[in-house]
């Protein structure tokens, strides 16, 4: 393999709070290629702050340690802030779980697009490129009306539009590499479907890597081409999506159990016994 | 158990109704479930039964009998409510017992301390939970504690909106478990409103599909698990739930 997009060793997170350090993150290590890379696990088992740290978005409290921590071929740990900046949006972006919340309220969403061309891409700095420019990628993202859209405000949009628009205007920037973070966990299924149809296509279609945060083992198992299972801050398990079935941890194992399905009744549902000894590396 | 009959919710006078004529009746000790998509008045028929939405129209019937307009005692005695998110349903600045004590002063009920700390039992929860604060307390255990909250007046019906989607999935086995138990132990009657058709099938025995504010298919959940649907809209919830779960 050439180059991985992203590659991740021994990343460890620590957050200082008042009752002292709580490791978040407890050496996770892996490479990221043009693919669709899903990281899988339940609340506070770090998946989030894995995307947060690639970005270098997490708050000061949080301390961040790895052997490396490379996108695009550029160590996260020490670029310079003007770096990080162009490297945020430009190289790898990051969409979000509810759009009510990440898009700015007060700005229409075509002016929220174009902002995105005008900061990462220069041959779009003029004022009508960019215009143009979006309503190009509001089209690309299956926006059946782009001159509309555009001028409408974030709270005037449904969920679904407004997760195009979030990704219309990731896509803007020109990444490599995007971090999804549970990106249609707010969605009604007959929508997610839809949303998630674009995506793929999208990420097909341009050949960017994937890393798809999310708490739904099912929904990753059919989306991803390979999947890592976080548990306690550190990955358990990695696997082809397909094998998921296969899996050989008692975590991942657990976890397929305890969901209900549709078609297969079973009472009452198995669920998870945690042994303290999934917190340490095997 | 317990019935609606044509119930209807306008919010708007002059736009759609929220519920446009809704109808259903729900066997003593059985699930029932309410499943649909945002918007489609499933958490609305809920409020509206629990009397959180005053003059809607149509009726809901206890036993045959119609309640009175404004709950009152006896209704509550016999019906309760779970709401969604744990985390805002119970009261961050009061400890877990005042909590549970509540619901026994409203109805005028003995309020011993031994009733609270059974109600903790009855929910798997060591009863020293009863001094703590719900931000001590994880997710899963802030259900529980909902679930005692509605329990503790020894209601027949419970009616749950949406009672696991804010839960992680192992969790949310546990929560299950915890309600299909406590059903069969009390003779319990559920309600249960889902967007999740895999919780609604593994939960009910019957359940009603909504969209726009109607009721546009009502199953068995044997039909459901079949695939036997009959409405274009249940097979499109069906086909899509199935895509990726």
């Amino acid at each position: 393999m050439a180059q991985p997009l992203v590659a991740v060793r021994e990343l460890r997170v620590g957050f200082r709070t008042k009752a002292g350090i709580v490791d978040a993150v407890r050496g996770v290590g892996f490479d990221l290629g043009r693919e669709k890379l899903g990281i899988v696990g339940e609340s506070g088992s770090g998946k989030s702050t894995v995307g947060r740290a690639l970005m270098r978005l997490l708050p000061r409290s949080a301390a961040v340690r790895a052997e490396r921590l490379a996108v695009c071929g550029t160590d996260v740990l020490t670029a310079s802030d003007r770096t990080m900046r162009d490297i945020r949006g430009g190289r790898i972006g990051l969409i979000m779980q509810d759009p009510k919340y990440s898009l700015n309220p007060v700005v229409t969403v075509g002016e929220q697009i174009a902002e995105v061309f005008r900061l990462h891409r220069p041959e779009y700095a003029g004022k009508r490129a960019a215009r143009e420019a979006t309503l190009s990628i509001l089209e690309q993202v299956k926006i059946r009306d782009p001159e509309r859209v555009a001028s409408l405000y974030p709270h005037q949009v449904s969920g679904g539009m407004g997760q195009r628009v979030m990704i219309a205007s990731v896509l803007a920037g020109g990444p490599d590499v995007l971090i999804a973070d549970e990106p249609t966990s707010a969605l009604d299924v007959t929508v997610r479907l839809e949303v998630l149809a674009l995506l793929d296509e999208l990420v097909a279609s341009r050949g960017l890597g994937l890393i798809f945060i999310s708490h739904d083992l099912n929904l990753v198992r059919k989306f991803c081409d390979r999947v890592l299972i976080m548990y306690a801050g550190r990955v358990v398990e990695a696997l082809a999506a397909r094998d998921l079935g296969n899996a050989t941890h008692p975590y991942t194992r657990g976890l397929l159990a305890s969901m209900p399905h549709i078609h297969e009744p079973r009472d009452p549902l198995p669920t998870l016994v945690r042994d303290p000894a999934w917190r340490e590396p095997a | 158990m317990i019935a609606v009959e044509d119930l209807v919710v306008r919010f708007d006078r002059r736009g759609a109704p929220a519920v446009g004529g809704v109808s259903f009746a729900i066997a003593p000790g059985s699930t029932f479930g309410l499943v649909g998509e945002s918007g489609c008045g499933k958490s609305t028929v809920l409020r509206a039964i629990a009397g959180l939405i005053p003059g809607h129209g149509g009726r809901v019937l206890i036993d045959g009998k119609p309640v009175p307009e404004r709950r009152d005692k006896p209704f509550f005695s016999r019906v309760q409510m779970v709401f969604q998110d744990p985390y805002g349903s119970l009261h961050p600045r009061q400890t877990i017992a005042a909590q549970l004590a509540e619901p026994l002063r409203n109805l005028g009920l003995d309020r011993s301390p031994g009733r609270v700390a059974d109600a903790l039992v009855a929910v798997g929860l060591d009863p020293a939970f009863q001094w703590r604060f719900p931000h001590e307390l994880s997710g899963g255990q802030r259900q529980r504690v909902a679930i005692a909250r509605a329990l503790i007046v020894e209601p027949q019906v419970l009616l749950l909106d949406e009672p696991t989607s804010a839960l992680d999935v192992s969790v949310q086995a546990e929560i299950l478990n915890l309600l299909t138990a406590l059903r069969r132990e009390r003779g319990l009657t559920y309600l249960l409103v889902s967007h999740d058709l895999a919780v609604v099938s593994h939960m009910c025995s019957r359940l009603a599909v909504m969209q726009r504010g109607h009721i546009v298919e009502e199953l068995e959940v044997e039909a459901l698990r079949a695939r036997r649907v009959t409405h274009p809209y249940t097979a499109e919830l069906l086909a899509a739930s199935e895509a990726y779960g």
